[in-house]
């Protein structure tokens, strides 16, 4: 392949493999900034990609093409509910939230295989009709260069992707909503005083993070794999965790570090194929690591420095100092 | 209520929660939970056989949960025991199929080896943590996943392209022909012996050493830890490695003494998550952690029997693990609970 055949194949694979990491790191974005750590993003995840796959081989019939997308919103609203439970433990029953989390991650692939298991009598799902279609930008495609890379061929969930992030920042960066939830998570006694509801505030936060993991689990199922099985979600939970972190806390950020670390995943599976000495001659185990040691960098201070929501991890006790 | 009373019975409250919820979950499902947990019961205690396997699966149980605890002692969350646990499996399986010695040294050497692996990967987050103040949890489920990709290009690397490294030769194997025959020849090994060994190396060092004073110390409070003289940077690095070490020989387990090789994973082993359950329900006492390991590998062991036998996933049974869990770090609530009930009992 030449240089820029590399490019056409290897930027929409990354945008393709960054799409659901970006869902999940937003979502990680809105809890941390509430004061909650949320490890179950995997779980939630997990939730989401076996929600839709189920919705989607039971309805493909009923909705046709709009299956994947109305997926999509079914997986949201079960995650949500499910990520209820890790609201629950680390907000009102003071539950350290690392451990609900961890609880969060075993429960939701239980379920799931449970279920999965229940329905079909095997391991996994059958394979889904109904994908998410590339479409192709109007205009936008025409462009030389640019165009084939970034607007041939796109996974409309990608495009949601990009928009939600930048939503995501309007509401934590210019809203009360956004004020109020960045507040609560960085001294909730001060919110609390200015007659904020903490615990509230908390509650829709976590939700949102759920939502939007579920929509991410069932974006990368729909697209990437077509089935459900136990190896379906590998890490992209955990990966979406560095990516908001690398990403410092920020919508932009996070999307940024997901794009990036998609490019790590296309690289990993791509590297063998490209007519590049220099990165042929790479293992491909170091592009597969290369988000997670990037992370520890981030968080070393090597790349900057990642501070955290200074309430983040710790329950609020009401007149507790 | 005493409080010594209220720490016995919140794990077992939730125990007992997490059972309930689970025949609900049966019966929902439209499963007999009679039938299940029978089963599930006959998995565990059914015949020798399963007594022995049971045992065998408790022993990477009892260290996985060890390293856990020892690192929550000194107020630092080991999640990363998977990535140890797997790093020690590898290096145990490597040493014992690449050498060639007497059986004295041979299986030491590879038990040590499995360790200071397991230590190394416990090492880095430690240093992060001392130097950077980085905080350990993500640190270390970033370490999981590095350790399971760079095992997988070790072990493609040391078979020559192939998926799973060569059989340990037996003067590194744990295997026991003895303790196979009392259990009708299952797969049970000496490792079991090893783990209870490590339950006492615990107590020792927590109970019976300045190290381990200095270790619980930083645990409570690293400030006056620090103000009466201890080095507390010191004692992170040193709790970490300790640990590492721990879940590194919980790796060695599976290759010396069960499997005798490793295959590459497409996933994690799962017993360093579940260790963090084990920890926890035991309340991340050496006792403890025998009593919690004893309970999830029974319940892991177990629930091979229900598909046959009742022909129930045996995903249920993760589904009661991941609710205990949740439950036991829900202890708020059930101890808030308990204060009630003990009030209103006074009031009659």
């Amino acid at each position: 392949m030449s240089f820029l055949e590399v490019l056409y194949f290897i930027i929409p694979t990354t945008i393709a493999y960054a799409a659901p990491l970006i869902f999940t790191a937003i979502g990680g974005v809105f809890s941390e900034r509430s004061g909650v750590v949320n490890i179950g993003l995997e779980g939630l995840m997990v939730m989401g990609a076996f929600v839709g796959i189920v919705f989607n081989l039971f309805f493909a019939d009923t909705f046709g093409s709009w299956t994947p997308w109305v997926a999509l919103l079914v997986a949201m609203l079960v995650s949500a509910a499910f990520s209820v439970m890790h609201a629950v433990a680390s907000i009102s029953f003071r539950a350290d939230q690392v451990v609900s989390g961890v609880a969060i991650n075993m429960l939701g692939i239980a379920i799931a295989l449970f279920t999965v298991k229940m329905i079909y009598g095997k391991g996994q799902t059958d394979f889904i009709q109904e994908k998410i279609a590339r479409i192709n930008i109007p205009v936008l495609q025409d462009i030389p260069v640019i165009g084939p890379m970034f607007f041939k061929s796109v996974y409309g969930s990608s495009v949601l992707a990009i928009l939600v992030a930048i939503l995501a920042w309007f509401i934590i960066y210019k809203t009360p909503f956004g004020l109020r939830l960045r507040s609560v998570g960085e001294h909730p006694m001060a919110a609390d005083t200015m007659g904020i509801n903490v615990t509230k505030i908390r509650y829709i936060a976590v939700i949102i993070s759920g939502g939007l993991a579920g929509i991410g689990g069932a974006v990368y199922s729909q697209t990437m794999t077509g089935d459900f099985g136990h190896a379906t979600i590998n890490g992209q939970g955990f990966m979406a965790l560095a990516a908001m972190i690398f990403g410092k806390w920020h919508p932009i950020g996070a999307m940024a570090a997901a794009l990036f670390f998609g490019f790590a995943q296309a690289l990993a599976i791509s590297a063998g194929s490209i007519d590049v000495e220099f990165i042929q001659k790479i293992p491909s185990v170091f592009f597969l690591i290369l988000p997670y040691a990037l992370t520890i960098l981030a968080l070393a201070g090597f790349i900057g420095k990642a501070n955290a929501p200074k309430a983040s991890g710790t329950p609020y006790i009401k007149g507790s100092r | 209520m005493s409080n010594k009373v209220v720490n016995i019975l919140v794990p077992i409250i939730s125990i007992i929660l997490g059972l309930i919820v689970g025949a609900i979950v049966m019966l929902v499902s439209g499963y007999d939970p009679v039938a299940g947990y029978i089963a599930l019961w006959n998995g565990i205690f059914g015949d020798a056989y399963a007594v022995g396997e049971t045992i065998r699966q408790i022993s990477p149980y009892i260290l996985a949960g060890l390293a856990v605890a020892f690192a929550f002692r000194t107020g630092l969350f080991n999640i990363g025991v998977e990535g140890q646990l797997m790093v020690g499996w590898f290096a145990a399986a490597y040493v014992g199929s690449t050498f060639e010695l007497p059986m004295i040294i041979h299986l030491p050497l590879s038990l040590l080896a499995a360790a200071a692996a397991g230590a190394l990967w416990g090492l880095i987050p430690g240093l992060l943590k001392a130097t950077f103040r980085v905080h350990e949890v993500i640190v270390t489920i970033m370490m999981n996943y590095i350790a399971l990709h760079t095992v997988n290009a070790l072990i493609k690397a040391v078979s020559g392209g192939g998926y799973k490294t060569e059989k340990i030769h037996p003067t590194a194997s744990l295997r026991s022909d003895f303790l196979s025959q009392l259990t009708d020849f299952s797969t049970l090994h000496y490792g079991i012996f090893v783990a209870l060994a490590m339950v006492i190396v615990t107590w020792f060092i927590l109970e019976k050493t300045k190290t381990g004073f200095e270790l619980k110390s930083v645990g409570f409070n690293d400030h006056a830890s620090q103000y009466a003289g201890m080095n507390v940077n010191k004692n992170i690095i040193l709790s970490m490695v300790i640990s590492g070490a721990f879940a590194g020989l919980g790796g060695a387990m599976e290759a010396l003494g069960t499997f005798g090789n490793m295959t590459n994973r497409g996933g994690f082993t799962g017993i360093g998550f579940d260790g963090i359950a084990v920890a926890l329900l035991g309340a991340n006492s050496p006792l403890g952690v025998i009593f919690g390991a004893s309970l999830f590998g029974s319940l892991k062991y177990g629930a091979n029997n229900m598909p046959n036998a009742a022909n129930i996933p045996l995903e249920i049974v993760s589904i009661v693990i991941a609710l205990i869990i949740f439950f036991v770090a829900s202890g708020y609530i059930i101890r808030v609970g308990l204060q009630r009930l003990a009030k209103k009992k006074e009031a009659k």
